[in-house]
């Protein structure tokens, strides 16, 4: 398939993203104005990051004048489940994946882009990545932009309601492979399980980190107990 | 000139996370107990950002559990990913009016 193909079929899977990110980083633009952060810097922000919990932090700590370390350790904190994600994708990654697409596309690794590119039953190539990457850069771009230049003009009953679509995406994306497979149902339960007790009996732990924790712990759990051979994985 | 500073910071950081594993790490992994963490993560993950968040994700956790329940539903039976994530904004729009 040409790259033009594959770009344009990135760019229509990533239609969802583009949708729930132009409404969740409207409320980020909201954010950042209010943190002291003119409309430019806001836009910055979300064209260099394309991430949404590191760029709330990163905003408040900016805007209560913390140090730099303090910024890393945050970033580094928030974060890192994206090395998880990256090291998994990088298990699924078609020939044509040299290191320099490989350098471009690590831009895009986020969460929702995770979860569509690690729902593909093919091996990933670049241009997909791209298209996706492309239409949801644009989505959370503008929506940072619009949030941050005119932010009030939405009735809040609309931002507050569109704040549910990208988990409403996420579901749409595990449910239907843990019918299929018990494995799997198992660590979606697992998994949010341990998500529901950290958040109730150990607030302390910060979401990034519990997300880490909890996705650790139900993904060692299931590889234990329902081991995959090769030839069973997509 | 100090807030652009602190934006290079955490977009450097940020990239780093990103590109260390994904673009240096070319081997394929034939431990079968790392290939099976690694199918499973991606289902782990996505599991506990939305469990319990999605609960609190419209500042209303009555009209937030409607739309999760509708959203369950969809995905249930296999509706795409943008139905399903607009039936439960829209789900839970109409529920803030309760």
């Amino acid at each position: 398939m040409s790259r033009r193909n594959d770009f344009r079929r990135g760019a229509v899977s990533g239609i969802p993203i583009f949708l729930g990110y132009i409404s969740v980083s409207f409320g980020f633009g909201i954010l950042a104005v209010k943190s002291g952060l003119s409309v430019l810097q806001s836009t910055i922000v979300s064209i260099t990051n394309l991430t949404s919990a590191g760029q709330v932090a990163g905003v408040e700590i900016i805007a209560a004048g913390g140090t730099i370390i303090e910024m890393i350790l945050a970033q580094l904190t928030i974060n890192i489940r994206y090395s998880l994600m990256a090291l998994s994708l990088s298990q699924k990654l078609d020939s044509s994946f040299t290191r320099p697409h490989r350098f471009l596309a690590s831009y895009g690794i986020t969460d929702e882009i995770f979860g569509i590119c690690a729902a593909q039953k093919e091996p990933l190539r670049p241009f997909f990545m791209y298209g996706m990457i492309f239409i949801s850069t644009v989505g959370w771009v503008l929506g940072t932009f619009l949030g941050a230049a005119a932010g009030n003009i939405l009735p809040s009953r609309i931002t507050a309601a569109l704040g549910i679509l990208l988990y409403g995406m996420f579901l749409a994306i595990i449910i239907p492979p843990a019918k299929r497979e018990r494995s799997i149902l198992l660590v979606v339960i697992v998994s949010a399980l341990l998500s529901i007790s950290f958040k109730y009996l150990l607030p302390i732990i910060s979401g990034g980190f519990s997300v880490i924790i909890c996705a650790v712990a139900a993904s060692v759990l299931a590889a234990l107990l329902f081991p995959k051979k090769e030839e069973e994985q997509a | 000139m100090k807030t652009y500073i602190y934006i290079a910071v955490m977009a450097a950081v940020t990239y780093l996370i990103r590109v260390i594993p994904f673009g240096f790490f070319n081997k394929k992994i034939r431990s079968v107990f790392l290939r099976s963490f690694l199918y499973y993560i991606p289902y782990a993950v996505l599991s506990a950002m939305t469990l319990p968040a999605i609960f609190y994700s419209t500042g209303n956790v009555l009209a937030s559990v409607i739309g999760t329940v509708i959203a369950v539903a969809l995905a249930y039976f296999e509706m795409p990913l943008i139905v399903v994530a607009l039936c439960a904004s829209v789900a839970a729009f109409l529920a803030g009016f309760i």
